[in-house]
């Protein structure tokens, strides 16, 4: 048994998930799709130094004391990324108090932060890591069934970047994108039309604009009054400055033309969540250079705004020239389906390797961590996963996880329940087990 | 229906009095039946069934209920066709390499290797494809719960009362549900609706081929038995205690369904006895029936072992507890639903020989499911049981195959040793089982209904999609042939192709 092996099978034993530290490892005789420039080796090696990629290729020198993990002719892929994830601030979808995404009110809307709501404990996260997934881009949503709260919430709140590696903070950045719903939702949550929600957000941005322009009048009182309170018109800043993109849920293809113009008129930076009927309109969203976040599971007529839902929206806007990124499930207990997701979106059109693509390095580009993550490069942060086949197959499973060089444990709450109950009747209660 | 439960005895009178039937003739005549025998009374006995009793109406008659509404299903048009060449999946635990299935006249007529092709049989030529019975969700809500998923369509859950066994989800099902046209196009060919679980009792169930048709009497299922929609846990005690009424709690869960079986069996014997009476009465002297009660009917053919028990039960415990009540009033559950604990008693349940419907995926989504792994189905399999893949769900229905292939990947890293000859019963003989309906579908065996699927590649590939599917022999879908893609009503027009091709 390795070294590893050994405190991997303590740490089952205890029951106490530890990951091993940063050491230098050497996975050999792996089939690597890089996702950066040096495309897809054949069969080659990842050196893992200090927690980052030291070199990537056919032929690495193995350092002398680096653990070699041999994969075998397996499959390595950088870490996948769920994007648009309930992830991390969420934990039963019934039990609101275990729910840190959906909590805008009238007056902090804008404002509305989930770096704040961040669980390194969460249940949830080892489960998405077993899926492969090593960082997510955790978003704030307004969920329609929540009638108890005030009605008007134009903006859902901000966004961050998590990692899912060692250390009790998972946050790499927050304020990566602005959440706003637009479409039927969004107009139930601001006047009841889309006439009401469009003119509200126009109206917001134009507040935060004439706000950061005259910040320091604002304590004196020398600005015109504004309708949105200070903390909403400080978080649009970075909005209105174009730092920081509009994450828009938005689903007709009408509706995806008025934000592509809106996007124009204000001089904000936009991506689009959803947008079902993308693919009507795929030209103007390449020509926007507006990426777009799908579910490429979602081809029902669910609402009269997604009659054009297709199981094809995927491989349609890739063709078009879209940067696309493919989402698992925006719960994040479903995090784990972004490959299955990327899977379904191949046999439907999309090639291969714009599904790895649209699940690792399109999502860390987006949302700004293109640099440290999303593709296996010499320098970046070394998340990877060693597979025993293709990644987008169910019946494939992860050997080996790293993030941030660190080998994960391959072990969640969900597998220690399996382990108790294996074994029926039990000869003595299964909580001694 | 077991024989020590007392209501089996009851059934058994009831079928004597039925036959012996000297009361038949009045209640015939007083129905208007143009009978002219002069009180031999054989012209009114109904529709073959011993247990009939014909009343003025048929609508007042409990025993008459499984003919109301009934089938108009007639299966599509179809040619002698033989898929050759194909890897089967028999849902018999077989898997055939370069197997031949021949379909005719609206059943499978053989398969095997090296079957015979019959002369002037449509031959598909399969290798390196696959060829699995027509899959079969046990838990669909589609046309109870249409697309698009406005109010208007919402239509199953009658969340007025902890107990409507009185309603019956045919009654709600819009057959223009463009989700039946996406479940086909996933391998689909039969589905139970039911409707919610908002209450202790929800309804009746409803199993449908999933053909697209005019009417939910056009797609109902020939011979199917109904099923009976219960409730355990969170969501009638959240609904009801809301209210203020009860059950608040799962204490008054249970409460309300031993209440519930009481009055049921208290009917019941009023019937019996009416017939008792009936029977003996001479002409001038015949009693009144009782009233009709349509919630307690629904109960009262559970006690007979004619309506089947689909259990939405979470938690292990709550299982448990769900058996004693059964025991206690001497009905069988035959499925509990979503069941996300069942790995905890998978040897309990194997036992009691009661079906698994689960996912693989869902878990977390509230308390009762926290504890929802994805080994849950491998598990209860691993024990004797009998799993079944199930959806509740427009989307998850389109990928029942996906969903078991999870399952099956989870239990194998658990070392369970799953094959695909197993694995494949779970969305196919397993749910055919726990519905009723084995004897008809589920499996590829010479005499079934031709519901057959014919795969791209291997099932348990994300990369497979269904190219053919047939219902009772026909071309209900082709993936390369429009003019098998049906599109309902409701799409007409609309903006949006699924396809390109």
């Amino acid at each position: 048994m390795s070294p590893i092996a050994r405190i991997l099978a303590l740490a089952l034993m205890t029951g106490i998930a530890f990951p091993a530290a940063a050491e230098t490892v050497a996975v050999t005789n792996a089939r690597i799709h890089t996702m950066g420039p040096a495309g897809e080796i054949g069969r080659g090696t990842v050196l893992i130094r200090d927690g980052k990629l030291a070199a990537v290729g056919a032929d690495v020198a193995i350092p002398a004391g680096a653990r070699v993990v041999d994969a075998a002719g397996g499959v390595v892929t950088p870490g996948l990324v769920a994007a648009d994830t309930t992830l991390s601030v969420a934990e039963v979808n019934s039990l609101h108090a275990t729910n840190d995404h959906d909590g805008a009110v009238e007056h902090l809307s804008a404002a509305f932060d989930v770096k704040y709501g961040i669980n390194p404990n969460s249940t949830l996260i080892p489960v998405a890591r077993l899926g492969g997934i090593t960082r997510a881009v955790v978003t704030p949503d307004i969920e329609e069934d929540r009638d108890e709260r005030p009605k008007e919430r134009l903006f859902a709140g901000q966004a961050a970047t998590i990692h899912l590696g060692p250390g009790e903070d998972l946050l790499m950045a927050s304020g990566v994108g602005m959440v706003v719903h637009l479409g039927e939702a969004g107009a139930g949550m601001v006047g009841g039309a889309r006439g009401t929600s469009f003119a509200a957000l126009k109206a917001a941005l134009d507040e935060g604009r004439h706000y950061a322009l005259n910040r320091a009048r604002y304590d004196y009182g020398h600005t015109r009054p504004y309708r949105l309170s200070r903390e909403d018109l400080e978080a649009l800043v970075p909005v209105v400055e174009g730092r920081m993109p509009l994450l828009v849920h938005v689903h007709r293809a009408a509706d995806i033309r008025q934000v592509l113009k809106l996007a124009r008129e204000d001089q904000v930076k936009v991506v689009l969540l959803d947008a079902e009927e993308g693919w009507m309109v795929a030209s103007e969203i390449a020509k926007a250079r507006v990426p777009v976040v799908v579910n490429p599971l979602s081809n029902l007529p669910a609402r009269f705004e997604t009659l054009g839902a297709t199981l094809e929206n995927a491989a349609r806007l890739h063709e078009a020239g879209v940067t696309i990124i493919i989402e698992g499930s925006r719960t994040g207990h479903f995090a784990r389906q972004v490959r299955y997701n990327a899977g379904n979106a191949v046999a439907h059109g999309l090639p291969w390797k714009a599904a790895l693509e649209a699940i690792t390095i399109n999502p860390a580009r987006v949302f700004g961590f293109g640099a440290r993550a999303g593709s296996l490069e010499p320098g970046k942060e070394a998340d990877l996963v060693v597979w025993d086949g293709d990644p987008l197959e169910p019946l494939t499973q992860p050997r080996q996880i790293f993030v941030k060089g660190t080998e994960m444990p391959m072990d969640s709450r969900a597998r220690q329940l399996a382990k108790r109950y294996r074994d029926l009747p039990p000869d003595q209660p299964p909580a001694y087990r | 229906m077991g024989a020590a439960s007392p209501y089996g005895e009851s059934l058994h009178l009831m079928r004597q009095f039925a036959s012996a039937a000297p009361w038949l003739l009045s209640a015939a005549l007083l129905a208007g039946c143009a009978s002219t025998d002069g009180g031999k009374g054989e012209a009114v006995k109904g529709g073959g069934d011993p247990a009939s009793v014909r009343l003025a109406a048929k609508g007042l008659d409990p025993a008459a209920s499984s003919e109301s509404f009934p089938s108009t299903y007639r299966p599509m048009p179809s040619v002698t066709t033989a898929i050759v060449g194909a890897r089967l999946l028999t849902g018999t635990g077989e898997e055939i390499e370069d197997g031949t299935i021949v379909l005719e006249g609206g059943r499978i007529t053989a398969v095997g290797r090296g079957v015979p092709v019959p002369a002037g049989a449509t031959v598909i030529e399969a290798r390196g494809k696959w060829v699995t019975p027509g899959l079969i969700d046990a838990h669909s809500h589609l046309g109870v719960y249409a697309s698009p998923s406005v109010a208007a369509h919402s239509d199953g859950n009658e969340m007025t009362d902890p107990n409507t066994a009185n309603v019956w989800a045919e009654h709600s099902v819009w057959p223009q549900d463009p989700g039946f046209t996406r479940a086909l196009a996933g391998g689909v060919t039969s589905l139970q609706v039911l409707p919610g679980s908002a209450n202790l009792f929800g309804g009746r169930t409803v199993v449908l081929k999933n053909v697209p048709a005019r009417t939910m009497q056009d797609m109902k299922f020939p011979g199917a038995p109904q099923g009976l929609k219960m409730a355990c846990g969170e969501n009638p005690k959240r609904l009801y205690g809301g209210k203020g009424r009860s059950p608040a709690t799962r204490m008054g869960n249970v409460a309300g369904y031993r209440k519930a079986w009481i009055d049921a069996a208290d009917y019941q014997r009023k019937w019996d006895e009416w017939r008792k009476k009936y029977a003996a009465a001479t002409d001038d002297k015949k009693p009144d029936p009782p009233k009709r009660d349509l919630a307690l009917d629904t109960l009262a053919g559970v006690l007979r072992g004619e309506i089947l028990v689909q259990n939405h039960c979470y938690r292990a415990d709550e299982m448990a507890m769900m058996l004693d009540v059964a025991r206690e009033f001497g009905y069988r559950i035959t499925m509990f639903h979503h069941a996300s604990e069942a790995y905890k008693i998978a040897d309990v349940l194997a036992r009691e020989d009661i079906c698994v419907a689960t996912w693989a995926e869902w878990w977390g989504f509230k308390m009762e499911a926290f504890d929802g792994i994805e080994e849950n189905p491998a598990l209860v399999h691993a024990k004797g049981g009998c799993t079944v893949i199930h959806s509740d769900d427009e989307t998850i229905i389109q990928r029942l195959n996906q969903e078991a292939a999870t399952a099956m990947a989870a239990g194998n890293r658990l070392g369970l040793n799953i094959t695909r000859a197993d694995a494949i019963k779970w969305v196919t003989a397993n749910p055919a089982k726990a519905i009723g309906v084995l004897d008809k579908t589920g499996t590829l065996e010479a005499g079934k209904m031709a519901d057959v699927v014919l795969w791209s590649a291997d099932p348990f590939s994300v990369y497979a999609v269904a190219e053919k599917v047939f219902i009772d022999g026909a071309v209900a879908y082709d993936r390369a042939d429009r003019r098998f893609q049906p599109q309902t009503d409701f799409e007409l027009g609309q903006p949006g192709k699924e396809s390109r091709r």
